[in-house]
């Protein structure tokens, strides 16, 4: 059930791009076309994933055992852009239909900081704030739905942007100024969720 | 001269580039807070220019990007050791946000657009232009929120706190305010 409750959680009410603000530049800048949203949530979460495993790892069998806890930026940042390269390497040979359909998105992972913000928050264990043990089961959980949070608003958003292609905006307010309006609305209506943790806590008695 | 004016008005790294919009909307709930992200990424940007535009005749071509990154995350991490010494209160209210200055795409898009390719001198004019730019965006769009959403700037009270839209300091304020900003910006530079 806690498992359910940190899903939920991380998708709707705490939406890592439309209330934490991580991962911005790839929502604003990806978000024009809901094939390629698709493709860079795919991406995303991918990498997400196995990032925060590795990370996890390094945090509890390096640095906290020698005693290293104030390299965690620099370890992190080279851990997840050794990854990303692998990953593009890997995918390149073994899954070229893939590949074809990340290879894009691949190279701009590394300075989304949805990956590092969130390695960052597993690996400190403050995310689970619902009284849950921060181990490394409840962090891939974790990841694995803000990923999916992640994908959920970008393509959601790509299909806003693609109705306002048609629309008639004003002059001053075309192109990005009023995408960030519509961002705000839709997190005002992401905002909506906001209790429902708490209702979740109750009903599953955590 | 002409490269440090050129950051703040021509090439405004939040209003004109769009770049870094992860801390220019996660930490400007209120102008302190913008200001004290501003100067804290501003403080990363002068040095990495610095140090890269000193050694950028030592990395060999293939290894760059990651070359720069290690020198970013270094500062960010010497950074996060001061603010956590001597302001700790600051790094209460940015929290996540001072480590993700690593990959805050200013830096090291300045790092390969113009510190590798230029004097150290006028990098470092670069660093300070735009690290100017961006703390001047981040506190206007910390002023603005704080302004409609509880009627104060930097803790002066203008209006009764009653009248303020609390939606402002919350996420969804973030994007509009900000989108509201970029149309006026837009429209001052085309009159």
């Amino acid at each position: 059930m806690a498992y359910i409750l940190i899903f939920i959680t991380a998708i709707f009410v705490n939406n890592i791009v439309l209330s934490q603000f991580l991962g911005i530049c790839p929502f604003l800048g990806v978000s024009k076309k809901v094939d390629s949203a698709l493709g860079m949530g795919a991406a995303v979460a991918f990498v997400l994933t196995l990032a925060t495993i590795v990370t996890y790892l390094i945090q509890i069998y390096v640095l906290n055992a020698f005693g290293l806890e104030y390299l965690q930026t620099i370890a992190f940042i080279l851990v997840i852009a050794a990854l990303v390269q692998m990953v593009e390497i890997i995918l390149k040979k073994s899954a070229p239909a893939l590949y074809q359909a990340l290879g894009v998105f691949l190279p701009l992972i590394t300075t989304n900081c949805c990956i590092l913000g969130v390695a960052i928050l597993v690996a400190n264990g403050t995310y689970a704030t619902q009284g849950l043990e921060p181990n490394l089961l409840t962090g891939v959980v974790f990841a694995i739905s803000t990923a999916i949070g992640f994908a959920l608003a970008l393509v959601v958003f790509a299909g806003i942007r693609e109705q306002l292609a048609m629309m008639d905006v004003p002059k001053g307010m075309q192109g990005m100024s009023i995408a960030l309006v519509t961002a705000g609305l839709l997190a005002m209506a992401f905002m909506g969720f906001s209790g429902v943790d708490n209702g979740l806590k109750t009903l599953f008695g955590l | 001269m002409k490269v440090l004016l050129n950051g703040i008005i021509k090439e405004n790294p939040t209003f004109v580039l769009l770049l870094g919009m992860c801390p220019t909307l996660g930490t400007t709930s209120s102008a302190i807070n913008g200001l004290s992200m501003g100067l804290a990424t501003m403080a990363v940007l002068i040095f990495s220019n610095l140090i890269i535009s000193l050694i950028k005749n030592l990395i060999p071509d293939m290894v760059r990007i990651p070359s720069f990154i290690v020198v970013i995350a270094s500062l960010v991490t010497i950074l996060q050791m001061l603010i956590k010494a001597y302001a700790p209160e600051v790094d209460k209210s940015l929290g996540l946000f001072i480590p993700l200055i690593v990959v805050n795409c200013i830096i090291l898009g300045r790092a390969e657009a113009f510190a590798a390719k230029n004097g150290v001198v006028s990098s470092i004019c670069d660093g300070i232009g735009m690290g100017i730019g961006f703390t001047i965006a981040l506190t206007l769009l910390g002023a603005v929120r704080e302004l409609l959403g509880t009627g104060k700037v930097f803790d002066t009270m203008l209006f009764p706190e009653e009248y303020g839209a609390l939606v402002f300091v919350l996420a969804p304020g973030a994007f509009i305010a900000l989108g509201y900003l970029i149309a006026i910006i837009n429209k001052i530079k085309n009159a």
